[in-house]
């Protein structure tokens, strides 16, 4: 059977929800699924099983803890030219886009980013890419000799256990030349924010440019606290220092599915909408009631956040009595 | 140092995008600028340059017109451009580009290759990464602020909660996040004297590209069809006349989240 290899993230200790995500598709494939778990990833074979890997190739070599991208370029190049899988998936995060662009490069195959479904059908692969904000989908295929290699976007799958348990452990240790070596990894700096993590929120209420400016988005944490939820922002937020970049939602920032979308000032731009569109419920808040925004809203609301979220919160705080 | 950027031209970002027959984009009667994110590029090119006594020049693959992009980059204050242009590289995909800028930036002795972190229309960041490892050098992604230390490259790399510290040295490629700066607008006196300024001009065989590995044949992703997604309906559209707080809370009890 053909194989499809995986590449393993880690978040916080544990297998990265990317990965779960990829790994719940990869087992509907038909292929055998191989996980490629390097580094401190190489410890996390039991999850990878019960996600749909029947096969982990391990390398816990610290390099690549210690140094930046290059050494799983190498490890991944040196084991799909003697091993020739089908295909190899990273996810579309920082680490899988900049680890599988480079090993498509060195090895001079195709690559297809950012895809939403893939497909195989004996030796061939398709992917589905959606393109101009998600409102059209570009099918795709590849020309000339695999591996091809495919990123996903975060939540295209939801991660669901039941892979056929332990899989089988294969440890590796392909040359990682000093070449490899030559990028640092100095510090890594988390910036904290309260309550649950953006992407993993039951509630997401985003804040946009019509929020008027970074001290207005406290009536947004105070709604958030309320219903358990987390805080976004817009790029335009964002880049103007009003908020970090761990609260953006987007094409270039976070992709968020919760079940409850509260957008406060938000205008629905295609590169923004791309990364919420597929939310439950959609809520809405702007004052101009020609905003795209209110073309994807369950309820749309005209009028200004700065009166409405305070009715909000007050209604939310009546009805928790 | 010798620095230099890539600045690619992609349709104005306020304009509705629309792909041809080809599923290629249509660039033709639709404004184009230079990419977004290019901005920041050339602007943290030359203030890298400034710091350090150095040029900038600009690199550029596109039609005839991308040439427009080159010349806002040198109204900005690049000193040169190289224009790669050739009905040859039309269609190329993320490696056929990629190889043909690795093939025109090799032989000039940069210390660093500054990229958009991904452009507008392309939206899938694969040219820088695939640049840097074609000439087998690293690439340092997603910077959201970038030093130059002891000849050294040390960028803060931003993460899903955070930043990275990553140091290198140099050539380097570094892509760069919107926010890092502030680009600068070009001043009458930058457009005058761009007017002066040279942008050399090369095709596929001056780079001494293989044929089959760039351009539309040398392809490996084939575009099937592009078809509409689904998309969600809208719902109800009220206008506050303070009830709305009451219908929110009402419909967050509906859905359960009170
Ligand atoms: C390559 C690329 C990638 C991008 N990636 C992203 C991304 O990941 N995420 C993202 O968000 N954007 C992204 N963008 C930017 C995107 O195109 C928009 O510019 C951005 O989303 C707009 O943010 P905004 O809605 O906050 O601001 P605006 O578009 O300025 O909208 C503000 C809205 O607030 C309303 N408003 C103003 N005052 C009030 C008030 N008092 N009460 C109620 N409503 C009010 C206005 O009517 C308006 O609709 C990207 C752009 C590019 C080119
Ligand atoms: N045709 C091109 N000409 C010049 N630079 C490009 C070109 N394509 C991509 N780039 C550079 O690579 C970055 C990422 O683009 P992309 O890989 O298309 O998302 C852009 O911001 C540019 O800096």
């Amino acid at each position: 059977m053909a194989e499809i290899w995986v590449h393993v993230e880690e978040d916080a200790g544990a297998v990265a929800p990317i990965t779960l995500e990829i790994l719940t598709k990869a087992r509907t494939l038909g292929v055998d699924v191989v996980a490629v778990a390097l580094g401190s990833a190489a410890g996390q074979t039991a999850k990878l099983g019960e996600y749909g890997a029947t096969k982990v190739l391990a390398d816990a070599r610290s390099d690549y803890t210690e140094f930046f991208s290059l050494p799983a370029v190498e490890a991944f190049v040196a084991l799909a030219l003697e091993r020739k899988p089908l295909a190899i998936i990273f996810g579309g995060s920082y680490d899988g886009r900049d680890i599988g662009c480079r090993v498509a490069a060195r090895l001079g195959v195709g690559m297809a980013a950012f895809a939403t479904d893939i497909s195989v059908e004996g030796e061939t692969v398709k992917v589905e890419v959606p393109i101009f904000g998600a409102t059209q989908v570009s099918k795709k295929s590849f020309a000339g000799s695999g591996p091809y290699v495919v990123t996903i976007r975060p939540k295209a799958f939801a991660a669901e256990a039941g892979g056929a348990g332990a899989p089988a452990v294969e440890e590796v240790s392909p040359e990682l030349p000093d070449s490899s070596k030559r990028v640092r990894i100095l510090d890594r700096s988390v910036e904290a924010s309260e309550g649950p993590k953006l992407e993993e929120a039951p509630v997401v209420v985003t804040g946009g440019r019509g929020m008027g400016g970074p001290e207005n988005f406290n009536i947004l944490q105070e709604l958030a606290g309320l219903l358990g939820g987390a805080v976004g922002a817009t790029r335009a937020v964002v880049d103007a220092g009003w908020m970090p970049y761990a609260m953006q939602v987007g094409q270039t920032g976070k992709t968020v599915k919760p079940n409850v979308y509260i957008a406060c000032g938000v205008s629905g731009a295609m590169q923004h909408t791309v990364g919420m569109k597929g939310s439950k419920n959609i809520i809405s808040i702007n004052k101009d009631e020609e905003a795209p925004i209110f073309k994807l809203s369950d309820l749309g609301i005209v009028g200004d956040v700065h009166k409405v979220v305070p009715q909000i919160i007050e209604a939310v705080k009546a009805k928790k009595g | 140092m010798n620095v230099f950027v890539t600045v690619k031209q992609t349709p104005d970002p306020n304009a509705t995008p629309k792909l041809g027959d080809n599923h290629r984009l249509v660039r033709e009667g639709v404004e184009l600028v230079m990419d977004q994110g290019d901005e920041y590029g050339v602007e943290e090119g030359l203030q890298l340059a400034e710091k350090t006594g150095g040029q900038v020049t600009v690199v550029s693959m596109g039609p005839e017109k991308a040439n427009d992009a080159i010349r806002k980059a040198l109204s900005m204050g690049a000193e040169s451009g190289i224009l790669i242009t050739d009905p040859a590289l039309a269609g190329s995909d993320g490696l056929g580009t990629a190889r043909a800028i690795a093939a025109a930036v090799k032989d000039k002795g940069f210390d660093i290759l500054i990229c958009g972190t991904e452009s507008f229309d392309g939206s899938t960041g694969m040219v820088p990464p695939m640049v840097a490892e074609i000439l087998g050098i690293p690439h340092l992604s997603f910077a959201k602020k970038l030093d130059v230390e002891d000849g050294k490259i040390k960028v803060q790399r931003q993460t899903a909660d955070g930043y990275v510290t990553l140091e290198t040295e140099t050539p380097v490629v570094v892509t760069v996040t919107g926010g890092l700066n502030e680009p600068r607008y070009p001043t009458l006196k930058g457009i005058m004297g761009a007017k002066s300024k040279t942008v050399e001009t090369v095709d596929a065989a001056a780079l001494g590209l293989d044929a089959g590995a760039v351009g539309e044949g040398g392809a490996l992703v084939k575009v099937e069809s592009v078809e509409p997604a689904p998309q969600r309906a809208a719902g109800e559209i009220i206008t506050d006349e303070g009830q709305s707080g009451e219908r929110v809370a009402a419909l967050l009890v509906e859905l359960k989240v009170l």
